[in-house]
This record gives structure tokens, C-alpha cells and sequence, in this order.
């Protein structure tokens, strides 16, 4: 025993076995799989000067494709987040008929391939299609534009705010709200001081995780989007196009620049569901 | 309206239209946002009858894609489940310096765009990479053939399995497996007398999620696959191919199968939770 404790000082004694071999190979299968693969990316950007790099992220096209990128994926998240707290708190507080099948639907999004959801979408919201050809007379285009990119991201968005909240908003005590309306308190004022409170960490966390997830969608937009540079060109779409191109450099100093944005996104992430404990244990 | 009640009377449920309003605006945003690409895929499909369905499905090139699809998923879905269990043994069974750390490692692939995901390996693995002189001259191919998808595929199901069973086990505790080791179990006895029947419902929704993107997945594999029909196209990059083509019913038909696929793994997924909450789990 004294190896065991000599070798393992940087955990806790148990008796289960298999300490050493499980974490050897989980260490060893997430190196081969994602740590060495993702620091190629870093080292091949290595090789490019800066002066190049920063030429490539900030070209016209990729400036406006950011623009693009983040619009609608900011306003999808916004979108999201208003529904989201709508739908979950139906699924949470009523009972109406067909509730477990809106459940059960809610997680399609996840489910469903996502070049699957591109054709469905773009199939309704082009100008002949089910819900598009409602628009074309009022003048409004909404596939092949902007518009079209933050309908798909709604889409891919949607589980995640809906199944941050839902968790928060079933576990959380009633009393304090039947306190505040006994204390004389109207239904929205109870809603905006006693339950949004408790709710913010969660909706903060589904909005992150929702705009993060946008921010690198690529199947379901690029048929829904058109593609045309500087109007509805992704930023995902361009590291393709780059690499059709075999302009390697090119879609590698872009990725960097994603690859980064997501592990900002990552760290709020977490920072916010490190909060959303806090707040839950408290 | 009698059928639309409060779980438990709520102070601030509201008079009966204010929750018709809420449920109704529900309703409505999940049926048009989600329900009807559904509905379209299926209308789409069958726009030119069932027998242009079928023979969308029979067509030479789609049941290449099928087949490829199914080799992938046989390989990368197996190789996740094993990993998920066994990173989660580690996490969740032993108090460790920088276990928090490791699990936000093993969630990064979710973070990252799957374009990128696609992007790495041919990095790695492509024409001027990093291993791609060694490769070429010992004429091993990774990157637009079959081992390409493989490895792209498991990097974006990665966490799906570890991320269900690392919050089940957690709950669960240790106390049931430190009783059987004193009690005499061997390491094997331990997992499938124990602790294997404690996650079992928990693994299969994982190891169901993890396949359904496995078939499913589009940017990673694009990326990797260089679109070679017959050979190095699964189902999703297919459906791109023939929508772009404007073959719409093929598409849609071929389509049609990861639809049913989604639906059917949700449905498994709904009657899993029911078994998730029976009274033996739920404290």
C-alpha cells in the first residue's frame, strides 16, 4: 500500500480499483482524439506571420461574415431565450394535453442531423415553400438571407435554453412566491422580483450555450443561407470554401480565430453554471 | 378547458386565458418551428408517390451512403461507449487533482465547430500535414476515404456517452461499490454486478444519442470526405449531393431515414425518462 499512496498523492485513498488504468486510458484517448489534433491547428497557424494571419482574419469578406456570424446568431440566442423561458415555464408549471409530446419534441433540434434541418427549413421558408410563400407577397424574403441564417440557428438553439431552465425552475421553491403574493404582491411583480432572479444564471447559461452553438453551425444554414458573400456568407462556410480552394493557411488562421471565440464562450460558460450551482445549493 | 390545470395551485398560475396564451404561443412556436420541417421532409418525399420513394432509396449511390453510414457509426459508436465508461469510472469513482479540468476536456468537442472538427485531421492527416508525407509513402489514406470519416466522427461524438454517465454516477455515489470490494468482488464482478446495472438505462440513452449524431453528423465529415459518390459519401453528405443536384424527392427520401431515425431515438428517450424517474431512482 505504501506505493499506492506514494504514487496517487494527488487523490484521495479509495478502495475501488482501477484508478491507474481507467484514467491512463481516458488521458491517453482524449490526447490522440482531441488535444493533439486541436494543438495541430495552433502549431500549422505557427507557421504563418502574423502580418498574413491578420491580413486573412480581418480581409473585407470574413469582416462581414463576423458581422453575419454573430448577428444572427446573437439575435437567434435572444429569440431563444424569450421562447425558451415561455416554453419551459408551460412544460413546468401546466398540464394541458399533448404536454409529453411537446417535451419529447423539444429535443428534435439535437436529434435531427443538421443538413436534414438545413433542407427542411430552406424547403418552408423559400418563396414557394409552405410558410415562405406568405411572406413573398408582403415583400419579405426569408430564405437566402440573413433572416433565413436566424431561423435555422432559432432551430438549432432552442433545447438548450428550454433544458438549462427547465431543471432550475422545477427544483425551485414555491414559497417564496406564495409569500410575495400573500404579501400582497400582482402575478408580474412576483415574476420579475422573486422567480426571473433565481432563473437569470440558468437563461444565462442557455443564451451562451445557444449563441455558441450558432456561432459554429454549418449544416443546417448553409442551405437555408444562400451564401452570398457579404450578404449571407458564414464564417464556417468560408473555412470551407478556403479549403476547396486548398488555401490551408487561410482556413486554419479563420478556424484560430473561431477556435478561440468558443473557448471564451467555454469559459463563460462554465463560469456561469459554476454561479447557477452556487445560487442553487445556497 | 377543464384538462388545463396547475400541477399544485400556484399563486401566480393566472386566470385560465393568461395560461391559454402561454400554452397556445407554446404550441404554436414548437409546431412551426419544429414540427413542420418534419412534416416537410415526409411531404417532400412523398411528393412524387411511394414508388419514386422507394426507388430513391434503392438507388445505387444511396444504398452506398446507408452502408458507409452504418460502417461508421459501427466503429465510432463502440469505441465512445467504451471510453465513456471508462472516463467516467475514473472521474466519478476517485477524488483527483484536476478532475474538473478533465471534464470540461472531454466536453471541448461540443464547443467546437464541426467544420473544425472536419479541419483537424486534415491538418493532421491531409496532402502537406503534419504525418502526410509518412502516410503517402507507405500509401496509407486517412483523409477523404473511410478512416477520415471514422476518426472525424468519433472526435464529434466523443463526449456523448461520458456526459450522461458522469452526472448519474456522481449521484450514485461510491458506498455500493466499496461494500462489494470488501466484501470480496473482483474489479469485473464489481462493474457488471454493480455498478453496471445502476447506469445501464443511463449508458443506453447515451450510447442512443452518440449514434444518432454518429449517422447524422454533416460539417465534420464534409470536411474529411472529399465527396467521392459511391465511396466516401454518407447519408447526410448524399442528401447534399442530390439536393444540389435538385434532385428533391431523392434527397428528401434519402433524408426521410435519419428523420425516422431522430424520431425513433427521441421516442426510446421518452420512454427511457419514464424509466429514469421510477421510484427506485428518484429519492
Amino acid at each position: 500500500m505504501g506505493i499506492v499512496a506514494g504514487m496517487k498523492n494527488f487523490r484521495e485513498p479509495s478502495v475501488i480499483p482501477g484508478f491507474g488504468i481507467t484514467l491512463g486510458i481516458t488521458l491517453t484517448y482524449l490526447g490522440l482524439i482531441v488535444l493533439i489534433p486541436l494543438s495541430g491547428l495552433f502549431i500549422t497557424t505557427a507557421g504563418v506571420s502574423f502580418a498574413e494571419f491578420w491580413k486573412t482574419v480581418t480581409s473585407a469578406r470574413v469582416l462581414s461574415a463576423y458581422r453575419i456570424s454573430f448577428g444572427a446568431s446573437l439575435a437567434a440566442a435572444f429569440i431563444n431565450v424569450f421562447f425558451g423561458l415561455i416554453v419551459t415555464w408551460v412544460l413546468v408549471r401546466y398540464k394541458f394535453p399533448g404536454k409529453r409530446i411537446m417535451d419529447a419534441m423539444v429535443d428534435l433540434p439535437f436529434a435531427l442531423p443538421t443538413a436534414v434541418a438545413g433542407i427542411a427549413l430552406t424547403a418552408l421558408y423559400a418563396p414557394q415553400g409552405w410558410i415562405g410563400r406568405y411572406f413573398e407577397p408582403l415583400g419579405v424574403k426569408i430564405a437566402f438571407t440573413p433572416l433565413g441564417i436566424t431561423i435555422a440557428l432559432v432551430f438549432i438553439g432552442l433545447p438548450f435554453v428550454v433544458r438549462t431552465v427547465q431543471p432550475v425552475l422545477e427544483d425551485m421553491n414555491r414559497e417564496y412566491e406564495e409569500a410575495a403574493v400573500s404579501l400582497g404582491a400582482t402575478r408580474w411583480q412576483t415574476f420579475y422580483y422573486v422567480i426571473l432572479p433565481e432563473l437569470t444564471p440558468a437563461l444565462m447559461t442557455g443564451f451562451a450555450m445557444a449563441l455558441a452553438r450558432a456561432l459554429g453551425e454549418y449544416g443546417s444554414v448553409i442551405f437555408i443561407a444562400g451564401n452570398m458573400p457579404g450578404v449571407s456568407e458564414i464564417i464556417p462556410l468560408i473555412i470551407i470554401t478556403k479549403l476547396e480552394q486548398y488555401d490551408y493557411t487561410g482556413a486554419t488562421s479563420i478556424a484560430v480565430v473561431m477556435l478561440l471565440a468558443s473557448f471564451l464562450m467555454l469559459f463563460a460558460i462554465n463560469l456561469l453554471q459554476a454561479w447557477s450551482r452556487r445560487r442553487r445549493d445556497e | 378547458m377543464n384538462n388545463i390545470s396547475t400541477k399544485r395551485k400556484s399563486p401566480i398560475a393566472g386566470p385560465p386565458w393568461f395560461r391559454f396564451v402561454l400554452i397556445g404561443t407554446s404550441v404554436v412556436f414548437i409546431t412551426a418551428l419544429i414540427g413542420l420541417p418534419v412534416a416537410a421532409v415526409f411531404a417532400e418525399a412523398f411528393r412524387k408517390g411511394f414508388s419514386a420513394y422507394a426507388d430513391s432509396l434503392q438507388a445505387e449511390y444511396a444504398v452506398a451512403a446507408i452502408r458507409l453510414t452504418l460502417i461508421v457509426a459501427a466503429v465510432a459508436v463502440p469505441l465512445n461507449l467504451v471510453f465513456g465508461v471508462i472516463a467516467s469510472w475514473a472521474i466519478t469513482k476517485f477524488e483527483f487533482y484536476g478532475k474538473q479540468l478533465l471534464i470540461t476536456l472531454i466536453d471541448l468537442p461540443f464547443s467546437v465547430s464541426p467544420v473544425i472538427s472536419g479541419l483537424i485531421y486534415v491538418l493532421l492527416f491531409g496532402a502537406n500535414s503534419i504525418f502526410g508525407e509518412w502516410l503517402h509513402d507507405n500509401d496509407v489514406q486517412i483523409v477523404f476515404a473511410v478512416p477520415g470519416l471514422i476518426i472525424a466522427t468519433i472526435f464529434v461524438t466523443f463526449p456523448f456517452v461520458a456526459r450522461e454517465l458522469i452526472p448519474l454516477m456522481q449521484e450514485q455515489g461510491t458506498e455500493e461499490e466499496e461494500a462489494a470490494i470488501l466484501l470480496g468482488a473482483s474489479g469485473w464482478q464489481l462493474f457488471f454486478r454493480v455498478t453496471l446495472p445502476n447506469i445501464k438505462w443511463g449508458l443506453l440513452y447515451g450510447v442512443l444519442l452518440c449514434n444518432a449524431r454518429a449517422m447524422g453528423e454533416f460539417g465534420a465529415v464534409s470536411v474529411v470526405s472529399g465527396h467521392i459518390k459511391g465511396e466516401t459519401n454518407t447519408i447526410p453528405l448524399h442528401v447534399e449531393i442530390l439536393y444540389n443536384e435538385y434532385n428533391f424527392v431523392a434527397a428528401f427520401a434519402v433524408a426521410s431515414i435519419l428523420t425516422l431515425l431522430a424520431l425513433i431515438t427521441l421516442l426510446l428517450k421518452t420512454l427511457l425518462e419514464s424509466r429514469f424517474s421510477s421510484p427506485t431512482n428518484r429519492h
